[in-house]
């Protein structure tokens, strides 16, 4: 029971790390970086959706304006790596205080709506916004060196960065789901009135996963435009959202390693599918219905709930 | 020139006849989910798509079939109202009693299979629909030059919404919706087939958001992303008027088209955000929308 993680987590944790470390002698590093990124994404996501039962609908804002104000910090103050992360984190957890403020006056599909209109005005404000760079995104972002030294250009030695930030993130959010905190947030998914009578402040609670939750899609987004070099509106649009919930949902929303699972599967299947344009909307669509018809505990929840542990 | 708060009375007009003819977009489909919400408690993240289906069954109708704009406007709500009951039978039924996100998270990927292979059909930029002939040209009304064809759409809008809120407050099939919408199980258990009710609500939703696509295939190009698009602001519009109440819906959603045209005179660069804008407030102010009850 390390850091709250039960014997079959922790095997499940050392065996992550195991293929972490071991991928990039497989995989191109690009790739699993940008799946790491989107593991942390939909992890952050995860905390809410899987364990305070809040569907946010519009998580892209956070992902995407972390991207962009890492880019910017990157570009034009400088910034070393890990701190233009920290400012796309910094960026994800103001917004989340505000849309996470507005929003949880209201509860259940009516909060989905609302993430989901706010993050599209995000977007309309990154489309016009001078600083974005509008249709053409913030471009050749500089990989900063890391803590000012350590050079940043080869990609392996940016894999480990990203991998520790991953890694970090996804044991904060562990250990935000085991804290005193967090078996609250539970207490909230499961039973809101309840939780209310037994004197909780349920909207403080909320409020504070929430902000969480998007500072951790921030420092996401921060890292994937070190990455690629570049913040572009994708990572705004209304479909990443989708796509995150996407990710959480395949991989098995509340489950610690499902929201990484979607997020390595989603991966693979946004290169692979690349080269047919518009059948990956259709994929994504198509498995989204079969997920939610037949599928709802996703591949690790499934797999847990077969060999009767929590993963 | 005539000027109002600095700016030409010209563009003040038509900006409000644009306003006025997306508030009756935006009350069609708020109506729509309204009702659907109501008795299936599923918000039809898919409402923007079959809008969309809706214009280029219109479109398809007249390229294919020879079918002009007049029987587009009871061919192409019935093709996707049949659409959408089978829809319902086959995939939203089989959620009852679930947690209404996953209806939310089901008919988003039905939005995203629909709009993709529109896509690879038809590509991003959408195809032309010309104004019928009927109501190409415009009426000088002296003090504005009005398009045919954007009255139309507004009155024919206003009329369908009247007609949709007299049949469920005025008719027995409206009552019994919305008792089915109270206490489904209690009216079921009084011989009303309600399963079969559901299902035609849904088709019946379905089709006025086609109806709605048709009003709109001749305003801009028909285009598989003209959906989408639409229906996130019409869920700010939803959150601002509540679901609750048909009449609201209607109001909230003529309201907003107006506020929306006149942003787009005065503050040109806020017209893309003012509903959100107006959401933000309402739930600041009145947090259960202008329409809702308190949860």
């Amino acid at each position: 029971m390390m850091l709250g993680f039960t014997r079959a987590q922790a095997s499940a944790l050392v065996a992550m790390i195991a293929i972490i470390i071991v991928a990039p002698a497989v995989l191109y590093p690009v790739f699993l970086m940008k799946v790491l990124c989107f593991g942390l994404f939909a992890s952050a996501f995860n905390l809410l959706i899987g364990y305070v039962g809040l569907l946010s609908f519009g998580h892209a804002a956070y992902f995407g304006m972390g991207s962009y104000v890492a880019a910017w910090t990157a570009k034009n103050w400088h910034f070393s790596s890990e701190l233009a992360i920290l400012s796309g984190g910094a960026t994800g957890g103001v917004l989340g205080l505000v849309v996470g403020w507005l929003a949880i006056r209201r509860q259940g599909i009516y909060f989905a709506m609302i993430t989901l209109a706010l993050s599209q005005m995000v977007y309309f404000f990154c489309l016009e916004a001078s600083f974005t760079g509008g249709e053409d995104g913030i471009q050749q972002v500089p990989r900063s060196p890391l803590f000012g030294v350590i050079p940043m250009q080869n990609d392996m030695a940016l894999y480990w960065v990203i991998a520790a930030v991953f890694l970090i993130g996804f044991l904060l959010i562990h250990r935000i789901i085991h804290s005193p905190f967090g078996q609250v947030l539970q207490a909230i998914r499961e039973n809101e009135p309840r939780a209310i009578s037994l004197g909780y402040r349920v909207d403080d609670y909320k409020l504070l996963a929430f902000v969480l939750s998007a500072a951790l899609a921030g420092i996401a987004g921060g890292a994937k435009s070190q990455v690629f070099g570049i913040a572009t509106l994708t990572d705004v649009h209304w479909s990443m959202s989708g796509e995150v919930i996407l990710m959480t949902l395949i991989g098995g929303i509340g489950t610690i390693f499902g929201p990484v699972m979607g997020a390595l599967l989603f991966g693979a299947l946004e290169t692979y599918l690349a080269q047919f344009g518009d059948w990956v909307t259709v994929t994504q669509g198509a498995i989204f219905v079969l997920c939610v018809l037949a599928f709802r505990r996703g591949i690790i929840g499934e797999l847990g709930n077969r060999l009767k542990l929590a993963l | 020139m005539v000027m109002i708060f600095g700016k030409p009375l010209i563009l003040l007009y038509g900006q409000l006849t644009l306003g006025l003819i997306n508030g009756a977009f935006y009350a069609l489909l708020s109506l729509g989910l309204a009702v659907i919400f109501g008795l299936l408690n599923v918000v039809n993240f898919a409402h923007g798509a079959l809008f969309m289906l809706g214009a280029f069954v219109t479109w398809g109708l007249l390229t294919y079939l020879g079918i002009g704009y007049w029987p587009s406007l009871v061919l192409a709500p019935l093709v996707i109202g049949v659409l959408g009951a089978v829809m319902q039978r086959t995939l939203i039924r089989r959620l009852a009693g679930l947690d209404p996100l996953y209806g939310l998270l089901l008919t988003f990927g039905c939005a995203l299979v629909i709009e993709g292979l529109m896509r690879n059909q038809f590509g991003s930029s959408g195809v032309p629909y010309a104004i019928p002939e009927a109501l190409s040209g415009a009426v000088n009304l002296g003090f504005m030059v009005l398009p045919r064809y954007r009255a139309w759409v507004v009155i024919a809008a206003a009329v369908m919404c009247l007609a949709v809120w007299l049949v469920i407050e005025r008719t027995r099939l409206g009552a019994l919706l919305r008792a089915a919408t109270e206490n489904a199980p209690l009216v079921q258990a009084f011989g009303v087939n309600v399963p079969r009710m559901v299902t035609l609500t849904y088709a019946a939703g379905a089709a006025l958001a086609a109806f709605g696509g048709v009003l709109a295939a001749p305003m801009n190009s028909v285009n598989p992303n003209m959906g989408t698009n639409l229906i996130i602001v019409v869920f700010a519009v939803v959150v601002i008027g509540g679901m609750g109440s048909i009449l609201g819906s209607i109001i909230t959603g003529f309201g907003l088209g107006i506020i929306e045209g006149l942003t787009k005179v005065y503050y040109p660069e806020g017209s893309a955000t003012v509903i959100f804008v107006v959401m933000v407030i309402v739930l600041l102010l009145r947090p259960a929308g202008l329409f809702g009850k308190a949860a």
